[in-house]
């Protein structure tokens, strides 16, 4: 089936199961390998993209669904990686593995997109859907509570 | 060099190196280019210098989030005596490694040890360097060598007639390569160091906020194909047969590939019995590997479960122990401390005040590491390319060369970063499944592990079950005590390290061990035997104390007298920690200490049990007597991930076995901590530690972070919680 993918303000028409997982659209079929695969079934959210605004977990959302759909992968927030999650993310030493950091991120930058300025209640609830084994979750805290900082500026 | 593209990643390129090896080169995207082509000289086979000052640094080690990326070229570096903005890494090639000696002694990546015990030969390699750079600058100059410096990237001398004489390492870099020194120099002491003990910024973060960094899930070759695999979900047992027939037809679905086991019982990183399904993609793969009918022979593994096992333990645990382990954990008549070892049972049972233990026990944990497993191989006839996950890239090479009966001369190995090791990367048989696949269907393949794959087919850390009895003399304090620990048999270390030979100075000690059946596999973890034993001899001693009368942190102190290591880091608790036993119901504080690695790190933890029974961790406050630290900021770094991974298993994981196979294979099922779960502050004091000795730092706060919360717990409710997870724990 022929699906138009819209990520990072691109099109591609791509000819895929529409069942197949967005993820493996993504990283197979259009190339974009820094979302990552973590369990496949919306757990860890090493896959997580920004559809229409939303956080969203590409490993289990059918491609079919994300068609016409605004999408924003790793690859889109920024051309310099100087986002503010970005640089937050550099200033605070984040990532270590580094594996879950594209969901991470992603989750982040949801999240100050509808709360500029979050708590630490709100964090907890926004990255609750994203794991991280190497336990960087208080330098991502921090840096969350940066990049809300390094936004004002 | 020639440079040709491999894939359409602009950042990744294939590289044929001097030596003839390929070599994968990441670019830098902050950063200027690595060197300039064809220019670079190698001064020796750690490092390159072209003529715009720019060093590469190899690094033999695996980057896994540990840093050994940053901390292989800083000990480089200090030697050399080049501003660390100069400095690149590039991955070592592990063909030349294997072909040529080992010329990087080991690339061997675990047991928190890249820098405590691999420095002096990296150290010396840049100490090197900087020497021969010196003698071709004097040779040039006819200037005597010790009127040479070397400093910051410069060479300069004070020439008789010429007035002041200056170069660049990189204008005297070719003639350097060609000196051969009478002597080597001696390496620096630590006092000498001008970057070493500096936080450095780990030069890999950049390239992992924008998606750009490679692991090995993310690498494409031109044809390539995709695998799910399969081994029999009851490990140890064999493949009979599988039904392609009916999945052949289904969408994308190229060929089945019989994993064929050489031996009865597979060895760490042999390949298992299996079966793999190869497609034009890997959710087309998945999904007829999913439904494909198989018949496996389970093998003797089926009985077994977390039931039967935990049944074994106690029954084996509720007698004398079958074997007597001294302090190396290896089997003898005595420990050294001992003073009559056989006659410990016979002091306890004629004691008066005598302290019986209940049973503790730490259940099965997996790595699952971030990035499930996988691998990508390219067997062609006069050459094989290989990425994988791997701990040691010389020992993966070596183990593909081994699947395909081939020499090592034309195997190449490539680096990637990893996403997690933990101790994984050494267990592996994924690499082995994609040269396999790659040579039946004569395509490049990346084979990827689902999760429920990875965690059903990683290599566990053990069960430990364990207990005490002890005697407390009029002082309170322990006359003699017997611990008996119950674990696996492959790796006794993992379940009683850190008990045969715990520093308390109990005058008349005995540590009993005894084996439950166990088939599933057992591997590498991150400080496997402190983390299990650690919780349990650390809950030991607070019930000791508790029982003698004593505060647990004053016994330690007492039980350590004389142990500069122990009494620095209990020192410091009792003066920084504001430590009390008696924080008012519902809230505690709770201390352990454990040595591993080298490194001896206590933990204070301060808990809140709501009236539900809910447990908070408000604090962990972490003491760590090191020795060197080379970059603090890396070590607290690893000091705060250690700690969350282990707290993450006692608070939450435990693999559970059932008719021989494991049922919480994603994590749904088996859980982590999340960001709502960590701790709201994580204090890291390493101020102490600049002692003449040189620990890890990958691991050891992992160790003493659940029992001090458990002990915590226990001044919290008074209620001692002898296993994990804690969560499950009735408070």
């Amino acid at each position: 089936m022929s699906i138009t993918l819209n990520i990072n303000g691109q099109d591609h028409l791509i000819d895929v199961d529409p069942q197949m997982p967005l993820l493996w659209a993504i990283r197979e079929t259009v190339g974009l390998t820094g979302t990552k695969f973590g369990c496949g079934i919306a757990q860890c959210g090493n896959c997580t993209v920004i559809v229409d605004g939303n956080a969203v977990r590409s490993c289990n959302t059918p491609v079919a669904t994300a068609a016409g759909k605004a999408i924003r992968t790793i690859e889109g927030v920024s051309e310099n990686n100087d986002h503010p999650v970005q640089q937050a993310w550099q200033e605070l030493t984040v990532p270590q593995c580094g594996y879950c950091q594209s969901g991470q991120i992603m989750s982040a930058v949801a999240l100050l997109e509808k709360s500029p300025d979050p708590t630490d209640n709100e964090i907890d609830k926004a990255m609750a859907g994203n794991i991280c084994r190497c336990g960087t979750y208080p330098r991502i805290r921090a840096a969350i509570h940066r990049a809300a900082e390094l936004s004002k500026t | 060099m020639n440079h040709m593209n491999l894939t359409r990643r602009s950042f990744m390129k294939i590289t044929t190196s001097a030596a003839g090896g390929l070599a994968v080169g990441i670019h830098f995207p902050s950063m200027a280019e690595a060197s300039v082509e064809g220019a670079a000289a190698e001064i020796n086979a750690w490092l390159t210098i072209d003529p715009n000052n720019i060093v590469s640094i190899v690094t033999p080690q695996t980057e896994m989030g540990q840093g050994a990326f940053t901390a292989v070229p800083m000990m480089v570096a200090e030697e050399l005596d080049i501003p660390w903005e100069n400095v690149r890494h590039v991955y070592a090639s592990a063909n030349r490694h294997v072909n040529n000696d080992n010329l990087y002694t080991t690339t061997s990546t675990g047991g928190s040890t890249t820098v405590s015990r691999r420095h002096p030969y990296m150290m010396q390699a840049g100490a090197s360097a900087r020497e021969r750079l010196r003698v071709a600058a004097a040779n040039r100059w006819q200037v005597p060598v010790d009127k040479v410096t070397a400093k910051q990237g410069w060479l300069t001398t004070e020439h008789e007639e010429q007035g002041t004489l200056q170069g660049s390492y990189g204008e005297f870099a070719a003639e350097a390569a060609a000196v051969t020194l009478d002597e080597e120099p001696a390496i620096k002491a630590y006092g000498d160091w001008w970057l070493l003990g500096r936080d450095v910024p780990r030069l890999d973060v950049p390239l992992k906020t924008n998606g750009t960094a490679t692991y090995p899930i993310d690498v494409s070759v031109p044809g390539m194909v995709h695998a799910a695999a399969m081994a029999c979900p009851v490990p140890e047992g064999r493949l009979v047969s599988y039904d392609f027939e009916a999945v052949k037809d289904m969408p994308g679905v190229i060929a089945a590939v019989e994993l064929e086991q050489v031996k009865d019982v597979p060895a760490f990183t042999d390949l298992r019995s299996g079966v793999a399904i190869v497609a034009d993609s890997w959710y087309q793969a998945q999904n007829a590997l999913a439904v494909m009918p198989v018949v496996w022979d389970y093998g003797r593994g089926a009985s077994i479960s977390t039931e039967s096992q935990m049944a074994e333990a106690m029954q084996l645990i509720s007698q004398p122990g079958a074997l007597v382990l001294n302090e190396d954990g290896n089997v003898g008549r005595r420990l050294d401390r001992g003073v009559n070892h056989d006659a410990v049972h016979g002091i306890i049972e004629a004691s008066a005040s005598q302290v019986t233990g209940e049973v503790y026990y730490r259940p099965f944990e997996t790595h699952a590491t971030m990035m499930p497993p996988c691998a990508v191989a390219d067997v062609k006839d006069d050459r094989v390319d290989v990425w994988t996950f791997t701990q040691d890239i010389a020992r993966s090479l070596n183990e593909v060369a081994d699947q395909l009966g081939r020499g090592t001369e034309n195997v190449f190995l490539h680096q990637t970063y990893l996403g997690g090791g933990f101790g994984g990367g050494y267990n592996m048989d994924v690499h082995r499944q994609a040269a396999a696949i790659s040579a039946a269907v004569g395509r490049p393949v990346k084979v990827v592990r689902s999760r429920e794959e990875d965690i059903a087919q990683d290599s566990q850390r053990p069960p430990v079950w364990g207990t005490y009895k002890a005697a407390l003399g009029e002082d309170g304090l322990p006359e003699a005590l017997v611990t008996h620990f119950v674990g696996d048999e492959k790796f006794p270390a993992f379940s009683q390290r850190g008990v045969a030979n715990m520093p308390y100075l109990v005058p008349n000690r005995r540590h009993e061990y005894s084996v439950v059946q166990n088939h599933i596999p057992i591997g590498y973890h991150r400080a496997p035997g402190a983390n299990s034993t650690g919780f349990i001899v650390e809950q030991m001693v607070d019930e000791l104390a508790q029982a003698g009368g004593w505060d647990p942190l004053e016994w330690r102190i007492k039980m350590t007298e004389g142990n500069e290591p122990w009494q620095r880091v209990l020192l410091a608790m009792k003066e920084k920690s504001g430590w009390t036993t008696d924080m008012g119901r519902g809230e505690g504080m709770g201390l352990a200490v454990v040595a591993s690695h080298g490194t001896v790190a206590g933990c204070v933890a301060t808990v809140a049990v709501s009236r539900r029974g809910q447990i908070f961790i408000d604090k962990l406050d972490f003491y760590i007597n090191s020795g060197y630290v080379i970059n603090p900021l890396a070590a607290r770094e690893q000091a705060e991930s250690s700690a969350i991974w282990e707290m993450s298993h006692a608070m939450f994981g435990g693999l559970v076995i059932r008719d021989g196979r494991i049922v919480n294979t994603n994590f749904d099922s088996y859980q982590m901590m999340k960001m709502a779960d960590t701790p709201p502050e994580i204090v890291v004091h390493l101020e102490m530690s600049e002692d003449q000795w040189w620990g890890g730092l990958g691991e050891p706060t992992g160790p003493p972070t659940p029992p001090a919360v458990a002990n915590a717990i226990f001044y919290a409710t008074g209620t001692r919680v002898r296993s994990t997870p804690l969560a499950n724990a009735e408070l």
